[in-house]
């Protein structure tokens, strides 16, 4: 069963190396909960140093049994979830009462990243890839190179610096829900407020035995009212 | 069956609708030595009849592992059967490459199948002569499943094929409805019993049967012939019984001690019909 591939596009004689990304999302976080795994991510693609595009969903469900978010390159994301339909669609003709769990598509999309890497060709994306089967929770991540790792809690791009100290010092087993959706938020303002291309609207996705829901794209509260940002200028000389 | 004007290559039909060729190749699966199968809900027993050619010799591998959870027994041209479980190992492998994870037995029979159809309908090619009893595990249980050369497959509670295989078939239908319920050992016990019934008065010993098993949490593995031998004897299996002509030795069920009672007639080699 052969799958079509991006790069089967005939003539790859010529040296193809390290692309640029152009339009890219910011940090996913994902989290293990009670019931499931729980993924966060802003709606924001930015184009360089321009938060050009806000309404991107970068939280995907794949499958009955998977949810995969992306930062990086927006349109690698969009083919790699090309290759995830492909994927889930042959799984699904079986018609054998089968089906790839999140540990399989997990593994395939290692697979995936590091045979591009290894081309000198990657797909420019830092994968989350939550789900749940047969009651067993699985969380795990991919990086552009093939790193690939499981853990209680990933984050890709900023939210591996910024989010992850919180998580360690606060993810507990059997969160619940609505604990989860705000250990969430908690790290998804830090990152509104300290990385530059973050976005106020985010989504946050669910994945249990029973399914996936992705909320509707919602805003956090911020305060910047603190006392040091009123007045900025105030002790300053001149016109700048 | 007869030779007749459509059975030349497999790419003919005959008038009425059959393929002949196609029939020739599970002839020559019922040619093989037997090869029985039988499955638990969490356990599948693979076991099979292994003459060797003359004392000089070794013995035909029947039986193959395949992956960690899956297995084959064949009957028939064992060249063939060789080969088609090299593909199962190239596919599982391949399979736990990609996903991590152990290709669904379902799913390996079905691919077996397809290239087994493949043979049935071109011309350049013959049907494998050999059938496949498939014993596998993944998340829906235990599987055992029957592969033909025409390409049909079919999962069974419990299947012999190879010679004499009726015996052992009629021996298992008479049990197959507690199978499911079965332990390990009860499931063993009752492969080396169908063995035994194939065997028509030949004394069963180790150095004639291979045993395999499948279970959860039992990775696939061929026994070694010191535990078989051990289980024909715990079972009292070996059995004795005159001469094949007494289909009615075959009642005694297993638990009768009596059944050992006479170790006569020692294995008479040229009995066999052609063993492949």
């Amino acid at each position: 069963m052969k799958l079509l591939d991006s790069t089967d596009s005939g003539n790859n004689s010529s040296i193809e190396r390290t692309q640029y990304p152009y339009v890219t999302g910011t940090s996913v976080i994902g989290i293990k909960y009670k019931d499931g795994i729980l993924m966060a991510a802003d709606m924001g693609a930015s184009y360089g140093s321009t938060l050009r595009y806000k309404s991107v969903e970068r939280v995907k469900p794949v499958g009955k049994h998977s949810l995969i978010g992306a930062s990086g390159e927006i349109s690698d994301f969009q083919e790699i979830l090309r290759s995830l339909d492909e994927l889930i669609l042959y799984d699904n003709m079986w018609d054998d009462g089968n089906s790839l769990g999140p540990k399989e598509v997990h593994n395939y999309l290692t697979r995936m990243m590091y045979n591009r890497r290894n081309k000198f060709d990657p797909l420019w994306n830092s994968l989350v890839l939550g789900g749940v089967k047969n009651g067993q929770k699985y969380l795990g991540m991919v990086s552009m190179i093939g790193v690939h790792f499981e853990d209680n809690h990933v984050a890709t791009g900023f939210g591996n610096h910024l989010a992850r100290p919180i998580l360690r010092d606060e993810w507990h087993e059997n969160l619940t829900f609505e604990d989860g959706v705000k250990l969430l938020e908690k790290c998804m303002r830090v990152l509104l407020y300290r990385d530059r291309s973050a976005v106020n609207k985010l989504q946050i996705a669910k994945i249990t035995e029973e399914g996936v829901t992705v909320s509707q794209p919602y805003s956090l509260k911020t305060f910047w009212n603190f006392n040091a940002f009123q007045n900025p200028t105030a002790g300053a000389e001149g016109s700048w | 069956m007869f030779r007749n004007q459509y059975d030349t290559d497999v790419t003919t039909w005959s008038p009425a609708g059959r393929l002949f060729q196609v029939e020739y190749a599970m002839e020559a699966v019922k040619q093989g030595s037997a090869a029985i199968g039988l499955r638990s809900k969490s356990h599948v027993v693979l076991a099979c009849v292994n003459k060797a050619n003359s004392e000089l010799s070794s013995h035909q591998k029947k039986i193959f592992k395949a992956d960690d959870h899956i297995g084959v027994a064949i009957a028939g041209l064992t060249a063939d059967g060789r080969v088609l479980s090299r593909y199962m190992r190239s596919e599982c492998i391949n399979y736990s490459y990609s996903y991590e994870s152990p290709l669904p037995v379902g799913r390996l029979v079905v691919q077996l199948a397809d290239k087994a159809q493949v043979c049935t309908q071109r011309s350049w090619k013959r049907p494998y002569g050999v059938g496949l009893l498939v014993a596998g595990l993944d998340e829906s249980g235990a599987h055992l499943y029957y592969n033909c050369p025409s390409g049909n497959y079919f999962e069974y509670q419990a299947f012999a094929i190879g010679s004499r295989s009726q015996a052992a078939k009629t021996y298992l239908e008479r049990r197959f409805e507690n199978f499911m319920g079965s332990s390990r050992d009860d499931l063993l016990k009752d492969a080396l019993f169908a063995i035994r019934e194939t065997l028509q008065g030949e004394r069963l010993t180790s150095s004639i049967c291979t045993v395999a098993v499948v279970g959860v949490g039992e990775a696939f593995h061929i026994l070694d012939q010191g535990t078989v031998q051990a289980l024909i004897e715990a079972f009292e299996i070996a059995g004795e019984e005159a001469p094949a002509s007494e289909p009615t030795a075959a009642d005694q069920p297993a638990s009768e001690p009596g059944v050992a009672a006479d170790q006569g007639a020692p294995a008479e080699h040229d009995a066999a019909p052609m063993d492949i």
